[in-house]
């Protein structure tokens, strides 16, 4: 709670080191000073920045409110423009979270079973040119020639369904890479081990112990990263978003960086970091009830 | 058996003697000849022992008659160059790690294309015949009038004179690439270093000083509730673009992981006996840090390292796509692609974003196969 408190302080104070003139949204020239100054004594930016700041967490924890947008849709309440994106950015998220879990996991296990044959070379190609390249370059040729091939459209449409799945496709590229090479390391790590050798030894097939022992237990790092992956769904992927010209949350803060919409950043950058802290919160949480072996309390270190 | 080989033994020696020349001896003959010369020498061992010794107390030299006595010995000098070496072996790490990094193949065809393409984004410049890369090629039509004026070239399609064609306002493609690479490749490992250095000095400070360590990891906690990408993009929103900001951004949260790495490496080893043994020695801690605990660590920086440059050419790809790149005046591999994605919807003009985007792709791919690979060679467990 106190990390969240000084994050988002932070964050709101490094945004009062903006120049005022990016306050007008590309009118300044146009308005006169007095019109300036009463813009941003309407503000609140000549106040102390600790009256700022208190009237700030003042409006966000009793009125739930961060502000108005400036450029993009001038006086409308920054939440009330986001919140119907995020819903969009949620669907996809979440559809493309499922493909990795789905698609990543069972691909690591599968390399890990035939480790050093075809398949788990051909994974650990497909692994390494996702990590390599950066996004741009994969998700632009995905855009430019997969779509062709496949002969989907290229841009999100609301009522085309088949417009949506180049863009959860390449939402889950990713997801997968890291998902399956997290998986495999995992199992030939653990395949090792004295656990997993009696359990081989008492008789049990392999595919009972990969299912009974090592699942459970790679289960354990998993649940730490689900809630964040989840509550990161909502602000959606910023690349594809915008990219296939989706009205997600992601796209949303592209746009406003562009057309420099102070008050749009500050809140979205706020929200992003709230939602990171949350997050790693549940997460903690969800790994101390999924683990009996861990506990937050602080044990006594070797020195 | 022993007889029959023998005979041939004697056979072989008495041809030689006739020719002069030693002949060809299998392996199975010098085997018996070892062995031959092992049993004459239990002999000789089995009449030793049968000698009677004159007095139990007297120790013999090897040829069993001269008597070992003091004044055989001198006293050694202490020399603690002598000590140290005799704990030495002929083992190299750095030897051993070049000779496994240079067993693959395709590393090694990697590295080499690496260093060619390195020089050759310094070299390309001084070349003849290179174009400025910020310099607007224009050419003289004559309109259906009959006047003849100057036009701007462009997205004149890959030809003779322009190899990479130009882009939409007439500069020429193949030098624009070039000096990105080059503003690219600098963002990369002026990022790199600086991360690895500040990553490595503070998490060695975070994992060795115990009271410190709150400290640290509250200033870690807060940063990595931020996401990286947004706090990169909310500061070069805040500080304008350019490349020193651009350098400062990445570094501020790249030194992150790196150091909470050395900071978990650190914690498992410094407790070890021999840690434990060096700091009873009374061992500064700096130096068991740097001589005990750093060269453990060694791959795992390289990789790093090596990771840094295709994630700081990346996000700097990212940055640009979304509107927080360098100017344009500024050519770097950035720019170059999204140049080219705005014009990715023309077939004929995709040359623009296509040879910028095969560029990123070899640099990043290589970086991180070879640091991979460098990774795998520098870890003694694959020294055999």
């Amino acid at each position: 709670m106190i990390t969240m408190f000084l994050v988002l302080s932070i964050v709101f104070m490094l945004m009062r080191l903006l120049p005022t003139d990016t306050y007008f949204g590309g009118r300044s020239d146009t308005m006169s000073d007095t019109i300036k100054e009463n813009i941003l004594k309407q503000l609140g930016l000549f106040d102390p920045w600790y009256v700022q700041l208190g009237n700030f967490w003042k409006n966000l924890l009793f009125h739930g409110d961060l502000g108005e947008s400036i450029v993009i849709q001038q006086g409308v309440k920054c939440v009330d423009l986001i919140i119907p994106k995020a819903k969009w950015s949620f669907q996809f998220g979440a559809i493309a979270m499922v493909f990795q879990m789905l698609i990543g996991y069972s691909m690591g296990v599968l390399m890990a079973r035939w480790k050093g044959k075809f398949f788990d070379s051909a994974g650990n190609l497909y692994i390494l040119l996702i990590n390599a390249l950066p996004q741009a370059v994969y998700f632009l040729f995905i855009q430019l020639y997969l779509s062709k091939v496949l002969g989907l459209p290229m841009f999100f449409e609301r009522y085309n369904l088949a417009s949506r799945i180049l863009p959860i496709l390449c939402l889950s590229l990713g997801g997968i890479a890291s998902n399956a090479m997290w998986m495999r390391r995992y199992m030939v790590d653990q395949m090792n081990l004295d656990y997993i050798r009696l359990a081989r030894a008492k008789g049990m097939t392999s595919s009972q112990v990969a299912f009974r022992h090592v699942m459970r237990n790679a289960f354990i790092p998993m649940a730490q990263s689900l809630p964040t992956t989840l509550l990161f769904t909502i602000s959606g992927s910023l690349y594809v978003e915008s990219l296939f010209s989706i009205p997600g949350m992601g796209g949303l803060l592209i746009t406003s960086i562009q057309r420099q919409d102070n008050t749009m950043v500050q809140a979205m950058v706020l929200l992003y970091s709230a939602i990171s802290v949350i997050g790693l919160l549940l997460g903690d949480i969800m790994m101390m009830v999924c683990d009996p072996r861990i506990s937050l309390v602080k044990k006594g270190g070797s020195r | 058996m022993i007889h029959k080989d023998k005979n041939a033994r004697e056979k072989i020696r008495r041809e030689e003697e006739e020719h002069g020349v030693p002949m060809f001896r299998g392996f199975k003959d010098h085997k018996i000849e070892k062995l031959g010369k092992g049993f004459e020498e239990t002999d000789q061992l089995e009449e030793l022992k049968r000698q009677p010794s004159p007095d139990d107390d007297t120790v013999f030299c090897d040829d069993g008659t001269t008597p070992i006595t003091e004044d055989l010995f001198t006293e050694a000098e202490y020399n603690a160059e002598e000590a140290e070496r005799s704990g030495y072996s002929n083992y190299s790490y750095w030897g051993s790690t070049l000779r496994v990094f240079l067993k693959k193949k395709i590393s090694v065809i990697l590295l080499v294309f690496l260093v060619v393409l390195l020089l050759f984004t310094f070299v390309q410049p001084l070349l003849p015949n290179q174009k400025d890369p910020l310099k607007i090629h224009t050419t003289v039509v004559t309109d259906s009038q009959g006047f003849s004026k100057e036009e701007n070239l462009r997205n004149v399609q890959p030809n003779k004179e322009f190899w990479f064609g130009t882009n939409s306002i007439g500069q020429d493609l193949w030098s624009r690439i070039w000096r990105g690479t080059r503003t690219s490749l600098f963002i990369g490992l002026c990022v790199a270093i600086t991360n690895n250095i500040i990553g490595i000095v503070l998490g060695s400070i975070w994992g060795y000083a115990r009271k410190m360590d709150w400290l640290f990891t509250e200033i870690y906690n807060l940063f990595d509730n931020i996401p990286y990408t947004i706090l990169r993009m909310l500061l070069l929103y805040i500080m304008r673009p350019s490349l020193k900001t651009m350098i400062f951004v990445m570094c501020l949260t790249g030194w992150i992981g790196m150091s909470k790495y050395i900071r978990n490496q650190i914690l498992i080893y410094r407790d070890r006996e021999y840690n434990l043994a060096s700091r009873c020695l009374g061992t500064p801690s700096l130096r068991i840090i740097l001589k005990n605990i750093l060269p453990q660590l060694v791959s795992v920086i390289m990789l790093q390292t090596a990771l840094a440059i295709p994630d700081a050419i990346g996000s700097e790809v990212f940055l640009t796509y979304i509107g927080l790149g360098l100017p344009i005046s500024l050519p770097s591999l950035g720019n170059l692609i999204n140049e080219g994605r705005k014009v990715m919807l023309v077939p004929s003009q995709r040359y623009q974003l296509i040879f910028p985007v095969i560029v990123v792709a070899a640099i990043t791919i290589s970086f991180y196969a070879l640091g991979n690979a460098f990774a795998d060679a520098s870890d003694p467990r694959n020294h055999r």
